[in-house]
């Protein structure tokens, strides 16, 4: 079923919804760059770039306090039924995600100040490999909104686990590294704070993912997977 | 767009398969005159709970409530078959009569049409043609109750010899409410009972709605979306004659199955 807000009787309505739906994705957008950008600055040890995504962050938040602002207006005003209900809730929940996104881009950000204090590291390109999955995952996702694949969705959740794998290798490695020469254990443990932070991200995606199938099928799907009282994801 | 090649299927939701049913409508037809208003409609409503029946003018959403207390024999060419059935009898068999089955299925109408009498004698003339009443005393519990069923005796206990028709119009509908109960209905039909209210009375006949809905079982015709959403359990939606969906008011409304449901709930009809 088409989600698009099309042909709606009352013109001015749906144009609210498209606009909440063309500003998700350009809140989407933003996101998914503050990603990829703080992977950058971290790998190319970039604090131009870094101090650029901390700043960045700002915009984010106003881009969520804006959504959420549009999606009451909405409840309040226009009583929206059935798809239209379903995009204004997810709407609203999704920004909630991505800002914390942004907020994870932030604080991998912040890191970079502190990791350039000490020597490079060969494990950063791990953390890189790491990072550029998730961004792919992101990427996929806001994809699926955009074209509204709810299969895209599920093979978004389902693209985590390969996450939630490298996070788990990363951190086994970064523990022998530490205990190899404990000089490193401070720029180890920032690098995994932002392999962790990546991990949450990916969390965060599988949460829009499954929002997005939300609103595409009106049925609520979860990832469901056995715990693994093992992994560090 | 009216031709048969257009018409789909009736999407019923589970809980919409198999209920247990107070009503039971299977292949029923009706027309006015060579036109037919309504296509082999089949639907079970449930009992103690509130079936809300939506679409748009002319889906054949009020004539389709008329079937259940025969009204639309009332209109000289209209024409009804099929099976029609209460609590497993057959409604349209000649050994029904329409009088009594109408004390059965109470219907309350868009605009309250009290008698031009007092109060008290609109709440017990059903009773007394009725004979429902062995005494004037019996009588007078009969018409206490029925206004306190209906949410208005502590507005007119003082002045039950008043006309009807002096009350306001929210009033008054609750009036035309009390005046079905008295007859102890086990059905009661409502014809967009609130289109003529200003909020707040629209809030009293919902409110009321929702208590009687505890011991009768309420068919009720709406143009308002939200009011069927607010009031109702199950919805019916009804388009150019067709039942198109049939399912739990909440997934009606957030999750319809049918692309002309939902094209009509989320208001993109045309």
């Amino acid at each position: 079923m088409n989600t698009k807000p099309t042909s709606h009787t009352v013109r001015a309505y749906a144009d609210e919804l498209t606009a909440l739906s063309d500003e998700l994705a350009r809140m989407g957008g933003l996101c998914e760059r503050q990603v990829a950008d703080c992977i950058a600055a971290v790998v190319r040890r970039d604090p131009a770039l870094a101090s650029a995504v901390v700043e960045g962050d700002h915009q984010v938040d106003a881009m969520e306090t804006a959504i959420e602002r549009r999606v009451i207006r909405i409840l309040a005003l226009r009583q929206p039924m059935a798809s239209d209900l379903r995009a204004s809730i997810s709407a609203y929940r999704i920004s909630g995600d991505l800002e914390r996104v942004g907020d994870l881009a932030k604080n991998i950000a912040h890191r970079t100040h502190e990791l350039n204090k000490s020597e490079p590291l060969d494990l950063t390109r791990s953390v890189e490999r790491m990072g550029k999955l998730v961004v792919a995952n992101l990427h996929r996702c806001l994809n699926a909104f955009s074209t509204g694949s709810a299969d895209e969705c599920l093979a978004v959740c389902n693209g985590d686990e390969e996450v939630d794998e490298h996070y788990n290798s990363l951190f086994r490695e970064l523990l022998s590294f530490m205990i190899e020469d404990p000089t490193t254990i401070t720029a180890c443990a920032h690098l995994l704070f932002v392999a962790k932070n990546l991990e949450r991200i990916g969390d965060h995606t599988t949460n829009i993912a499954e929002m997005i199938h939300y609103q595409l099928t009106g049925s609520e799907w979860r990832r469901e997977l056995p715990h693994d009282p093992t992994s560090m994801a | 767009m009216a031709d048969s090649e257009n018409r789909t299927s009736t999407v019923y939701h589970d809980a919409a398969k198999n209920l247990a049913a107070k009503i039971t409508l299977d292949g029923v037809d009706v027309f006015y005159g060579q036109k037919q208003a309504v296509h082999s409609v089949a639907m079970q409503i449930p009992d103690r709970s509130v079936t809300a029946f939506i679409g748009p003018s002319g889906c054949g959403k009020s004539t389709i409530l008329r079937t259940i207390n025969r009204m639309n024999e009332t209109i000289d060419i209209a024409r009804t078959s099929g099976s029609i059935q209460i609590d497993g009898e057959e409604i349209n068999s000649k050994a029904v009569d329409p009088v009594l089955l109408r004390a059965r299925v109470g219907m309350v109408f868009q605009k309250p049409n009290p008698f031009p009498k007092s109060i008290f004698d609109n709440v017990a003339y059903g009773p007394r043609i009725h004979g429902l009443a062995t005494s004037k005393t019996e009588l007078a519990d009969i018409v206490e109750t029925s206004l306190r069923k209906a949410g208005l005796w502590d507005e007119v206990a003082d002045r039950l010899d008043q006309p009807g028709n002096g009350l306001s119009g929210g009033q008054q509908q609750r009036l035309v409410i009390a005046r079905a109960i008295a007859v102890s209905p086990e059905v009661i039909l409502m014809d967009e009972p609130c289109s003529a209210l200003d909020p707040i009375a629209t809030a009293k006949i919902e409110e009321l709605i929702d208590e009687l809905r505890e011991n009768y079982c309420i068919v009720i015709v709406t143009h308002s979306m939200a009011q069927a959403a607010r009031v109702s359990q199950m919805t019916a939606f009804f388009h150019m004659g067709d039942l198109v969906e049939y399912g739990p008011t909440e997934d009606i409304f957030t999750n319809p199955h049918q692309s002309r449901t939902q094209d009509y709930i989320t208001g993109r009809f045309g």
